[in-house]
């Protein structure tokens, strides 16, 4: 028998590497369902699972509502657009509205950094982070290192290279606890304007050169340029961006021969990186987006036992 | 009390390896790695009996030790009709129904049988059958997988109390055991040591998952 050590996934900062290897351990033997010719198990019936989106998003979504869905979850979709939100309700008021709904699980995503972590403390559910502001997005983290684990054995002593917009990336700073605490290299890349100089407390080597990153790497991690979180005024042109800091089949060259090129998606082609770089055979961004499905599912099955344990504690 | 097996008439010698086994541990010994190879055999054999000639069949083991029993079911089968015979392995987990009931998570692996199991005879493999509800959940996931044209059981011990409908095809050994007793398993693939024992059950907190 085996548990994950909290009752939500608030972000990876939490997670201790024992909860780690059991999430990804327990993703790999999920990974066969979504191989059947019938998706479907029957372990979360007659569960309520709400997604909460108060930010657009697709791909994330519909990766939590498949595995919702392939686990036999029942499903209630809200988004900010057509929700009271819009209608000048609080985040807290929205929260416990939901929760007299008696859900089991909800997975939230919202610009603020945070709101998961209060839904967390007001809510008797188990609360999912799909990604909050700048700040973390667990469960990206997780199927990033599954994908690695899959193809090299292992996360201990891989050198990682994150490269592109780390400020406003929430994948970058989920992405640098996770590898860091399983013992990788980490290390980030991009403008000078675009890099916290903090990561380094967050284990990360910090270097403005790309040629410095990508050597020796084992895994390169090229981040999208976030314009919706920014005015153009970080870097002179994307243009400019591409010569410094664009993945290209020259700039590979200088990584190992068996290094594997990640992508969190949505890419911008002929920005960040390469068409022909993101078509390539050492390219795991489409089975970035597999792993995603297997990752939530087995979120979604570790947590659906644990709404009990905080239930039982908050009723005093 | 010295009870009489039917081994001691096949194979003698094996009664005397029991008797040195049975001073090493606490338990009561049920069988020696010995015995459960013999019945292993049988069982095989039995199989081969029923199925063989006629029909495309196929062995699935259920984790945990019904994988290796399953394995060397496999080779013996194997070993008679002189063709191999696909084997799978099933994890029931995901289809247990006491999953809303406890709170911890049992730790989940990969279900892999990589055939077809349509129109195939399946023969599901287990260590030991009490509830019956591992092999109503097994029967979940087969159908899941697919329609074969039909399910088979065999297990090495039956130990009776049954909770639900369900019977075993193939029986290594029949034992009554009391409900605060447990039968153990052990098979060197997964325990380093091989043989069966008879054990008082441990605290109840642990019987959610000896139920299984």
């Amino acid at each position: 028998m085996t548990s994950l050590s909290h009752k939500d996934l608030l972000g990876v900062e939490q997670l201790s590497v024992d909860d780690i290897n059991l999430i990804l351990d327990t993703a790999e033997a999920l990974r066969e369902v979504s191989a059947r010719p019938v998706k479907k198990v029957p372990t979360l019936r007659g569960k309520t699972v709400i997604n909460l989106f108060f930010e657009p998003s697709t791909r994330t979504r519909s990766s939590f509502e498949l595995a919702e869905k392939r686990l036999s979850a029942d499903i209630l979709n809200f988004s900010a657009s057509t929700s009271s939100v819009s209608k000048g309700e609080t985040l807290l008021d929205t929260a416990h509205n939901l929760e007299s709904m008696s859900p089991d699980i909800i997975v939230i995503r919202h610009e603020s950094a945070g709101a998961p972590h209060l839904l967390g403390r007001e809510c008797r559910s188990s609360v999912v982070n799909a990604g909050d502001g700048m700040h973390e997005h667990p469960t990206q983290a997780l199927l990033d290192a599954l994908t690695v684990r899959t193809v090299k054995k292992r996360l201990e002593g891989l050198k990682l290279a994150i490269i592109g917009d780390i400020s406003h990336s929430r994948v970058a700073r989920s992405d640098t606890i996770l590898f860091h605490k399983m013992g990788a290299d980490v290390w980030v890349c991009g403008p000078p304007t675009l890099i916290p100089w903090e990561f380094d407390k967050l284990g990360a080597t910090i270097t403005g050169r790309m040629e410095e990153a990508i050597e020796g790497a084992d895994v390169i991690m090229m981040l999208r340029l976030q314009h919706e979180r920014q005015n153009e005024a970080f870097i002179p042109s994307t243009r400019e961006y591409y010569n410094f800091y664009g993945l290209t089949r020259e700039r590979m060259r200088l990584a190992n021969k068996d290094t594997i090129v990640m992508h969190p998606g949505p890419m911008n082609r002929g920005v960040e990186i390469d068409s022909d770089v993101a078509d390539a055979e050492y390219s795991v961004i489409l089975n970035q987006v597999a792993n995603g499905v297997a990752t939530r599912m087995a979120v979604l099955y570790l947590l659906s036992g644990n709404a009990g344990l905080k239930l039982r504690r908050s009723s005093r | 009390m010295q009870r009489l097996f039917p081994y001691d008439i096949i194979a003698p010698h094996l009664t005397a390896q029991r008797e040195i086994q049975m001073k090493k541990m606490k338990g009561k010994l049920l069988m020696t790695a010995a015995e459960i190879d013999l019945v292993l055999a049988r069982i095989s054999a039995e199989i081969v009996e029923k199925l063989g000639p006629r029909n495309e069949f196929a062995i699935i083991g259920i984790r945990r030790r019904g994988v290796p029993l399953g394995e060397r079911l496999c080779k013996k089968i194997e070993a008679i009709l002189k063709r191999p015979i696909p084997f799978g392995i099933l994890d029931i987990t995901l289809y247990r129904d006491d999953l809303t009931a406890i709170s911890n998570r049992p730790m989940l692996r990969e279900t892999l049988i990589d055939f077809d199991i349509n129109n195939l005879s399946l023969v599901l493999v287990d260590d030991v059958l009490y509830t019956g509800r591992t092999i109503r959940a097994a029967l979940d996931g087969i159908v899941d997988l697919g329609r074969p044209r039909r399910v088979q059981l065999a297990v090495l011990i039956d130990r009776g109390s049954r909770e639900l409908p369900i019977q075993a095809d193939y029986v290594g050994k029949q034992v009554q055991v009391a409900e605060d007793e447990t039968v153990e398993v052990r098979l060197t693939e997964e325990d380093q040591e091989e043989r069966v024992l008879l054990l008082k059950k441990p605290p109840p907190s642990q019987s959610v998952e000896e139920n299984y």
